[in-house]
């Protein structure tokens, strides 16, 4: 509470030193370009604020994206900038070549990583939060983030070039039910642990494996912890401990979503055996 | 006795190798190192076949630290993250925190006032220099030396301190904050930053004089656990493990601009030779290069407000942002998917010795079972960082 006040006496000039990063020099004129536009198209702040609104993709990126199409043909399905990096949905079966065009077209020999999204919301999150101010309330419906998504689950990997500097995010769409995707081991070698970690917290099986098997959790586990439906087992076996009645600050309408009245009332019963909190509420 | 062994020592040798060959079970055995073993630097176990004194295979197993950390940043709101992020890598906790701060600033069109982001940047590079201190020192403790890590260790100290009186922690700071920083420098410190950095300069030639040119050093590291510039990228390892290979890439001079690395004037080291001791030297000619950053830094440090306009309640509109940053053990990054709420929707944490450690299998195969610590030792990782 003494950061957010502190926060707001401090925070009364901004200044933004978009001159600074423009005025930089650097050995590759189109990268620089690259970075240039970036900056431009960060800059107004209205931009951030309106979520969904498109982008252009910068020089580097439509040369990625026109190596990617040139060689997958219809396999490349969307394709989105991100905050300057550019994020490409690719049809299930172009995945593995997706892959390989990544490594040898583009160059991008460098994977930095693979891992999985369910974009299903937690079913917990919503009315059942209230009070738990450390909860994020998270929107009820699903809805799918840069480049769409055909359903709920989703692999996404990030490949960069170590000469070029440049990167892409690759995304592609997996089946709910029997959740597979095509292995990359074969392409980056990296992509074992990646794979082995995507397979058991979210259950996505990737064909061609060497050997698909537990990596952080151990053998016997069952479930796939990252999925959205799979709950935090700390939260069900015990409350959050620190439970705390946000009020209103004076003036100001909008909470975080967790509503006080709900609350006092949820949290009422939920810590009645705790005397600390009690006293600090 | 019938043998006269004393007038042909040669056949005595032969007949009491042929006797242990006969008797000797030959085949390949398994030993398991770890996972408390002191050159592991944690929980890190390495299940290693071994043919005489030689691995044939490396199978590391980890996750004895595993926190869930992905799953819990979804249960927490984007100022509580910050506490989460920090205990990833522990030795450079604060360089941790940059890049998510730096992505939560992103998708919210807020930037961190000038002197924010020189604090910022003094810290990440005190971070990089504390952490290859503890480097520097203990690379020796691997190959049989003691003195190095005491020299490491109390040289880091000094580092250490700075960090703690500026942000109230050794180890976790908890400093940053979306949009700026918790506190101002206190007094006097930038004097006593100066000052620590030639204790820092200092200790880099000890430590270059008492490691890196020593003679055994030298022999126990050099063309030991070469790892190629394609296998490298392939499996994902970076920072100095990939420059030591001479892959010119560094994400403070080649990434997206990120604090004010675009205004410093450095050079990033690379090394050909890909091996063990490639790794120590470009951790080495780093520390100089951070330290001298950090200099460079204080002489122009501007004044000003530490934290930028942001809502008292943090609300990240939608949106997905990757924030890559170069931090000790490599690229740090974080693929943040928000959904408008208070906190992140999904965190994909890309942490650095995940993929510096798996090429381990790869890497260890055909070694000699010493040569294992070595390599372990000069890959450098941080079990938080690998178990997340």
């Amino acid at each position: 509470m003494a950061d957010d006040l502190e926060r707001e006496q401090s925070g009364a000039a901004e200044e933004v030193s978009v001159e600074q990063q423009l005025a930089r020099t650097d050995e590759s004129a189109a990268a620089e370009q690259a970075r240039a536009d970036a900056d431009e198209a960060d800059a107004p702040p209205t931009d951030e604020q309106a979520p969904g609104e498109p982008r252009p993709l910068d020089d580097v990126e439509q040369e990625l994206l026109a190596r990617l199409e040139r060689e997958l043909g219809d396999g490349v399905v969307e394709s989105a900038d991100a905050f300057g990096m550019l994020v490409v949905r690719v049809k299930p079966e172009a995945w593995r070549r997706a892959a390989e065009v990544s490594k040898h077209e583009l160059e991008c020999d460098y994977l930095s990583f693979i891992a999985g999204i369910d974009w299903q919301p937690a079913p917990r999150e919503g009315d059942e939060a209230g009070g738990d101010t450390s909860s994020p309330v998270q929107p009820t419906e699903m809805t799918f983030g840069v480049g769409g998504s055909a359903g709920r689950m989703q692999v996404f990997a990030h490949v960069q070039s170590t000469k070029h500097h440049w990167g892409v995010t690759l995304k592609t769409d997996v089946d709910e039910g029997h959740p597979h995707a095509e292995s990359w081991v074969a392409t980056y070698p990296g992509a074992d642990w990646h794979e082995r970690e995507c397979w058991e917290m979210f259950g996505v099986a990737f064909d061609g494996h060497p050997s698909l098997r537990h990596l952080y959790l151990p053998s016997e586990f069952e479930g796939h912890p990252l999925r959205k439906d799979y709950p935090l087992l700390a939260r069900v076996v015990k409350p959050w401990p620190g439970l705390v009645d946000v009020e209103a600050m004076p003036g100001e309408e909008d909470g975080n979503g967790a509503q006080p009245a709900a609350a006092e009332a949820q949290s009422a019963d939920a810590q009645s055996a705790d005397a600390d909190e009690e006293e600090s509420s | 006795m019938s043998v006269d062994f004393a007038v042909d020592r040669q056949a005595w040798r032969h007949l009491a190798d042929a006797q242990v060959n006969v008797e000797l079970d030959t085949g390949d055995m398994i030993l398991n190192l770890g996972p408390q073993h002191p050159a592991t630097h944690g929980t890190l176990r390495l299940v290693v076949r071994l043919d005489g004194e030689r691995v044939v295979s490396a199978d590391p197993v980890i996750g004895y630290m595993h926190r869930g950390y992905e799953k819990l940043t979804e249960f927490r709101t984007y100022p509580q993250v910050t506490t989460l992020i920090n205990r990833i890598d522990w030795l450079s906790s604060f360089a941790n925190e940059v890049p998510f701060m730096h992505g939560a600033e992103l998708l919210m069109g807020i930037e961190a006032p000038p002197r924010a982001q020189y604090i910022r940047n003094i810290l990440t590079e005190l971070s990089r220099i504390a952490t290859f201190l503890l480097f520097l020192g203990e690379m020796g403790l691997q190959v049989g030396a003691l003195t190095p890590p005491f020299y490491g260790f109390r040289d880091r100290e000094h580092v250490l301190n700075l960090i703690e009186a500026a942000t109230g922690g050794r180890f976790h700071p908890n400093f940053n904050r979306i949009g700026g920083l918790k506190d101002d420098l206190p007094w006097g410190w930038v004097n006593e930053c100066r000052n620590t950095m030639k204790v820092v300069f200092d200790a880099c030639n000890t430590l270059e004089e008492l490691v890196a040119e020593n003679e055994i050093f030298q022999g126990r590291t050099r063309s030991i656990g070469i790892i190629p510039q394609e296998v490298g990228a392939g499996y994902g390892v970076s920072g100095s493990n990939l420059r030591a290979s001479g892959v010119d890439w560094d994400l403070r001079r080649d990434g997206k601009p990120y604090l004010v690395y675009p205004d410093l004037d450095f050079k990033v080291w690379t090394h050909p030779d890909g091996d063990s001791y490639s790794r120590y030297w470009v951790r080495l000619q780093e520390t100089r290069e951070a330290a001298r950053m950090v200099v460079q830094m204080l002489d122009r440090i501007p004044s000003g407000p530490i934290m930028a306009k942001v809502p008292r309640i943090i609300k990240v509109p939608e949106g997905e942002v990757w924030v890559e940053t170069e931090n000790p053990l490599g690229q740090m990054a974080y693929y943040v998917i928000s959904k408008g709420a208070t906190g992140p929707f999904r965190v994909k944490i890309r942490s650095a010795s995940f993929s510096n450690v798996s090429i381990l299998p790869w890497l260890l195969r055909g070694v000699y079972v010493p040569d294992v610590i070595t390599i372990l030792g000069s890959l450098y990782f941080i079990l938080g960082d690998i178990d997340r």
